[in-house]
Order: structure tokens, then sequence, then C-alpha cells
């Protein structure tokens, strides 16, 4: 019993309480530490998977169990231009990370390329995929936006986001939401106009190519999603406009 | 006289095996008659929020029972170390340190189930079970018994998130851990769109409570 006591007194004491807590933080540290490198490679490779996937999946529909490796490795010329269109020799997309270019003016950013080649020809381009990366109401949304080879036509998208709203702004991750932007176009004779989504929703804009239906309940996000349309439409004009395609 | 005692109780210790009815009671009691989430009404944003499927589903009960049963015996090994006065924070700790883990390991090996559960995993550090369990039991008992009732504890808890997820998926997609089952049978199926929103979980989840009540002839007190 004496004992006990004494024991408890030790730990009431302030060294004991210090020393304790630092104690703990230190092995808990430790061991976050070893799991988070330990890990570090799978989880890198997740994402590097992932985002083969959504590329492709603007483009393609993906077969559950697809080989997304071997399918990338064949159909995807990656490469990195500036503003201007200049392609960026020795820079793969692997280097660039989009959300850190964000941060920079738009004249400044390098930006990736990611080319669609036909199966059978690989010097045909059949389409291009451009990420895109901006805000939306809680935090950044990003995503991928494939043109057809006429460089004006959207093929798909595939938009991701951190934090929107789940039920209203986090729809645009859903397939519901980029069905939409299917065959909409981006210039109108020549001249950028991106593609708006629209206030409200449930309205029919089969006829115009420029507007989308909008999301109920997430104008703000679809705000966002147009801004970052037209910011990064804008960052790859140049290099869209020298295509040796025509644009009407 | 005193050391005989001290043999005596070593001797019943020993005696006591690893699975006595005290001990099975541990793991039966929060299946039934003290269910973390029915009864006690705890960890029960989580129930709605992730039962729209029962994959994920499933692997947030393996994760949370994962936490409660580990958090339970290293607390339950520190009980006679920790400072009174830190004794929360330290629980914490211990808790914490168990969630991240799980959440690195479903991003390196089920990266697409730890997308659907995003936040939730990282929640389960402030779930009122793992704390609740720990401040109530492993703070006062031997690791053993820590063990089996932090288990027990969560399997209760996962049994009711995959009641809801099995009623939530089968009504509200038409289909078992994704599996179309109508359609398997040639039977069309239009999804109750309710099932698939948190309400539609409050909903099952109050039926399951008013089932289990009744059978067990629970009364709240007064």
């Amino acid at each position: 019993m004496q004992t006990k006591n004494a024991d408890y007194n030790v730990r009431q004491s302030n060294l004991y309480i210090v020393l304790y807590a630092a104690g703990l933080t230190i092995v808990c540290g430790a061991a976050l530490a070893f799991a988070s490198i330990s890990l570090k490679d799978r989880q890198e490779a997740n994402v590097a998977l992932e985002e083969k996937t959504n590329i492709l999946s603007t483009v393609m529909t993906l077969e559950d169990g697809a080989n997304i490796e071997a399918i990338y490795a064949k159909r995807v010329r990656a490469f990195v231009i500036d503003y201007n269109g200049t392609v960026k020799e020795g820079m793969t997309p692997k280097n660039v990370s989009v959300a850190s270019e964000y941060k920079k003016k738009p004249q400044e950013r390098l930006l990736p390329v990611y080319e669609i080649v036909s199966e059978a020809d690989a010097n045909q381009v059949e389409a291009v995929v451009l990420p895109v990366y901006g805000y939306g109401l809680w935090n950044n949304i990003f995503g991928f936006v494939a043109l057809a080879s006429d460089f004006n036509t959207i093929l798909g998208v595939s938009f991701g986001h951190i934090g929107e709203t789940p039920g209203l702004g986090a729809r645009i991750s859903s397939t519901e939401i980029q069905e939409r932007y299917k065959n909409k176009s981006i210039f109108d004779n020549g001249q950028l106009v991106s593609v708006m989504m629209q206030k409200g929703e449930g309205m029919d804009y089969s006829g115009d190519t420029h507007k989308v239906d909008g999301m109920s309940g997430a104008t703000l996000t679809a705000k966002g999603v147009n801004n970052m349309l037209q910011e990064y439409f804008g960052c790859y004009n140049k290099y869209l406009q020298k295509q040796p395609i025509a644009l009407n | 006289m005193s050391t005989e005692a001290a043999v005596i109780e070593k001797v019943e210790k020993k005696a006591e095996p690893l699975f006595s009815k005290k001990n099975k009671k541990l793991i039966s009691n929060p299946l039934d008659i003290d269910n973390p989430i029915t009864v006690q009404v705890l960890g029960v944003c989580s129930a709605l929020a992730v039962t729209t499927q029962m994959l994920p589903a499933l692997y947030m009960a393996a994760s949370l029972t994962f936490v409660t049963t580990f958090s339970n015996l290293f607390i339950s090994l520190l009980r006679n170390t920790i400072p009174s006065r830190i004794r929360i924070i330290v629980q914490l700790a211990v808790v914490s340190l168990w969630v991240i883990i799980v959440d690195q390991m479903l991003k390196a090996y089920a990266y697409d189930i730890s997308k659907i559960l995003s936040v939730f995993v990282g929640l389960i550090i402030t779930n009122c079970i793992v704390m609740g369990r720990l401040e109530a039991f492993a703070m006062g008992n031997k690791p053993w018994p820590s063990v089996l009732d932090g288990l027990g504890n969560g399997l209760g808890y996962g049994m009711i998130l995959m009641i809801i997820a099995f009623f939530r998926e089968i009504f509200g997609s038409g289909s078992i851990f994704g599996f179309k089952i109508f359609e398997a049978i040639g039977v069309h199926y239009q999804g109750n769109g309710l099932m698939l929103l948190p309400a539609g979980a409050c909903i099952i989840l109050g039926i399951i409570i008013w089932v289990q009540r009744s059978l067990n002839g629970y009364r709240e007190a007064h």
C-alpha cells in the first residue's frame, strides 16, 4: 500500500508528467515516421496510377481491371510546354506539379500536355488531354479536359476536388455532371470563349456549345469550375492556336 | 499470511481461462445488450456516412475494430504509468497513432476504398466508442480483457454498420457488395434514392434500435 501511494505521488509530479508526455510523443512520432516512410512508395504509385486512369478516362471507357500502365504507355505521349506553346525540352510532366504551378502567374507556368495517339499509328494524334487546376468553394479543384483532334471539341472531362460539399459541389466528380461537357466547344471563330456552367439545373443547353447545365445548390463550385477552365484554356490558348488544324 | 494470499491470487489468475464466461461476455455484450451504436448511441455519425455500400462499410468496421482493440491493449498496458492529469491526452495520442497507421495502410493497399471513406477514417480519432472504451474499461482492466472489450465493441459497431449498409445498398442500388442482384435474377429495379442519403441510414438505424429494444425489452431509465 505504501509503495502504491508513493507511485501515485510520483505520477502526479510535474517532472514525471513532462517526461511522460515527451516520451510518448517521441515513441508515437517514431512509429508514424516509420509507417509513413515504409508505405510511401506504394501510396505514390497509387496516386500516379490514379492520374493515368483519369487522363485515359477522359477519352476512352476503361474496363474494370484494364491494364492502365500498358494502355498509357502505348497511347499517351506526354510533354511540357510554356505559356507561348513552346515545348520545354528535357522535361516530362512527372517533374511538373500542376498544383504548385497554379500558384505562379499564368504566363510563368509550366504546362503538361498529354497527347493521345491512335492505337494503329503512333504519329496520329487523336486527342489532347490538358490538366486544369483551380479553386472551388472550399478548397482546390482539379481535373483533366480532353479535346478532340480539332483542338476545339471537348471529348470528355474528369474533375476531382478536395473538400467540396458532398451532394452539392462534390458532384463535379460524378459522371453525371462530367457527361454534360461532352461535345461542347471552347473556341468560337478562332476566339477562345471556354465553356460555362450555368446557374440553376434542369435546363437544356444542347443547342449552345459553350454552356452546360448547372448544379442546383452549388453555384459557387460551378463558378470555380468555370474560372478554372477559362484560366487554363487561356494558358493553353497559344499552344492550341499553333496546331495545324484550322480553328473554325 | 500475506504471501499465502498472494499465491492464491496468482493461482486463481492462472486458472482463469482465456475465454472464461466473464471474458466471453466482454465480446458478446457489445453485440447485443450493450451495443455501442444501438444502445449507447455512440459512433452514429460514421454509421450514417459510410454505409451506402457494404464494401466501404466493411473496411470502416475493420478499421475501427483494429483501432479499438489495439488502443485498448496499449492503454491497458500503460494504465499504471499514465499520470491522471494528462490521461485523456495520452489516450488521444495512442488512438491517433493507430488511426493514422490504419489510414496510411488503406491509402497504400486499398486506395479506392480510402477515397470513399475519405475523412471518416481520420475521424475515428473522435469516435466516442474508442475514447469511451479507453476511459471506461482499459484504464482499469488488464490487457487481455481490454483486448476482448475493444474487439467486442468494434464488432458490435461493425455489425450494425453492415446491417445498415446491407439495407441501404440493396434498396438504394439493388446490389450486395457491388454485385447487381436484381439484374442477375432478371428483375428491373429502380434504386430508392432516399436510401443513398444519410436520412435513409437514419431511418434504418431507428428501425434497428426499435426492433432490438422491443426484443430485449429494454426501457430507457427515467
